[in-house]
């Protein structure tokens, strides 16, 4: 790898190490000293390297130097505290032993440690997620901004009430115990899931960095479950929601960046390996009698790998999309439901379900009412596909229906 | 929006015994209905399936094999739907299930103490 890449392949992955381990020893009120440390550490990196050339082990170089720097600045936090009160002085002086563990251990520990913090809900989701794209995926703020389509001081100005909010409720920065392991993983899981779901279904139309923010709730998944107490079907079910989502990457987007319906996917595409650690993950969730919200998308997700229709494929999708329903309700899984239920019984018992479920306005919905008159009363249909017209944001989403309505008035 | 109170009762002498499969369809037919209810965001609580029988404790201590042996119709389940009024919670009662088994659904509003 050249020297220009290098660093900022290590800045993704080695940051987020170096400050999680930090942040776990200066604990919660100090996470910015934490980030200065770090930051400093990367910045002297990319001065010394381009004079004096790669070191011999680029992360062991990074490892050291954020070790002397924080000794250093606990040394000067001794003589500044020697000044103003003996208690502190007292904790600086023993903070000046500590022993910067920076093994693969504590940096696994710290970074799980971490995500706890950083998902905890004392924050808005919002704030959890830049948080973790933050500090657990070291994304700058920058390019925090360009995910949520903001502008730079929207997102630092996030995160330092996220920080600050953390700081007021005294949140540890400790791995929970196994049992408090049931009370703080769904938290957990949830940001995971948004954090997926901001890469996956938002309109930015960056679409490597979308990729990444997939990727990266991926990476924060798998290690939870690499750990033996979170390895739990809850997460092992998301993990497997991720992998098959994530198998339609490449064939959701055509080469002018226009979305591909679900139909109109180029199965060749679909990614084998992702869609086959999928049902690894699935089977492995299946231990345990637990079936969360997570299981039931997995499994959704799971049908939705077998292109060709079939009975069984939609009665399966329409009986978890209930279910689905029973623990949550959302608009979008009441509309998924009414849409597999014209698959599995026809559009004419799904027309009538779908009026019920009345949700004017949502231009998702007046989509789907139109796909369903569509070929049972066709003025009906255009008419609906014209009202979801009057409600789409997207460029890319007014052109699907756009076409629909073309296509209805040819015949 | 107000909570009723959806009563499911049938003659359970008079359900005839079913099958595997026909339990599963039976499951998938009360998933369709209620999935539908929960689609329109106006379930509060599945509620549940009631065992088929249980006691009854009278005045003076008196307690009999339950429920009502003199009532053909028991009570084998509920749920909570929300609705305005009485006539919107009636609507969703329709296509319950135990209907085409041969039994009713009482609707009753709560009220909330």
């Amino acid at each position: 790898m050249q020297q220009a890449e290098l660093i900022p392949h290590l800045f993704r992955t080695e940051y987020r190490k170096i400050v999680s381990v930090l942040c776990k020893l200066f604990g919660i009120d100090h996470i910015e000293i934490a980030e200065d440390i770090v930051s400093d550490t990367f910045l002297l990196a990319s001065e010394l390297w381009g004079l004096k050339g790669l070191p011999e082990n680029p992360p062991a170089w990074l490892y050291t130097v954020a070790k002397n720097k924080t000794k250093d600045y606990l040394k000067r936090n001794t003589l500044f505290a020697q000044n103003i009160s003996k208690e502190i002085k007292y904790t600086a002086t023993t903070s000046e032993e500590i022993e910067i563990d920076l093994s693969i251990k504590n940096i696994n520990d710290s970074q799980l440690a971490m995500m706890f913090v950083v998902c905890h809900p004392c924050n808005a989701a919002e704030a959890q997620i830049g948080l973790a794209l933050n500090l657990l995926c070291g994304f700058g703020v920058d390019e925090i901004a360009n995910a949520f389509l903001t502008n730079k001081t929207v997102i630092y100005k996030r995160l330092q009430r996220a920080k600050e909010k953390l700081r007021i409720e005294k949140i540890k920065i400790e791995q929970p115990t196994p049992s408090e392991i049931n009370d703080r993983l769904p938290a957990v899981l949830t940001t995971l899931y948004l954090l997926f779901n901001e890469g996956y279904y938002s309109s930015g139309q960056d679409i490597t960095l979308r990729q990444d923010l997939c990727l990266e709730g991926m990476r924060l998944t798998y290690m939870l479950i690499e750990n033996e107490h979170l390895n739990q079907p809850e997460a092992n079910a998301l993990l497997s929601l991720m992998c098959f989502h994530s198998s339609r990457f490449d064939s959701r987007l055509n080469q002018y960046g226009e979305i591909v319906l679900y139909q109109d996917q180029d199965t060749d595409l679909w990614n084998q390996e992702l869609i086959e650690k999928g049902e690894y993950f699935l089977n492995q969730a299946s231990q345990g009698d637990t079936l969360s919200k997570y299981h039931l998308e997995a499994g959704i997700a799971y049908w939705h790998t077998i292109k060709a229709d079939s009975e069984k494929k939609w009665e399966s999708i329409l009986f978890m999309y209930n279910h689905l329903l029973l623990i949550e309700y959302s608009p979008i899984a009441a509309l998924n439901r009414t849409y597999a239920l014209a698959k599995a019984r026809g559009k004419k018992e799904a027309i009538i379900e779908a009026e019920k479920i009345n949700l004017t306005g949502n231009h998702l919905y007046h989509s789907l009412l139109g796909e369903l008159y569509t070929g049972i009363d066709n003025t009906k249909a255009i008419e609906h596909f014209h009202n979801a017209l009057a409600f789409i944001k997207s460029t890319a989403d007014k052109l699907i229906i756009s076409n629909k309505i073309l296509k209805l008035m040819e015949l | 929006m107000k909570d009723f109170l959806l009563i499911f009762r049938t003659d359970i002498a008079a359900m005839p015994k079913r099958s595997p499969e026909e339990m599963q369809a039976s499951t998938k037919r009360w998933m369709d209905w209620i999935g539908g209810i929960a689609a329109q965001n106006k379930l509060t609580d599945r509620g549940n399936r009631l065992v088929q029988t249980g006691k009854v404790l009278n005045p003076g201590n008196v307690i009999t094999d339950g429920p009502y042996m003199e009532i053909k119709e028991s009570i084998v389940g509920y749920s909570i739907v929300k609705a305005n009024t009485e006539e919107e919670a009636t609507e969703l009662a329709k296509g319950c299930p135990i209907l085409s088994a041969g039994g009713n659904v009482e609707i009753r509003e709560i009220s909330v103490l």
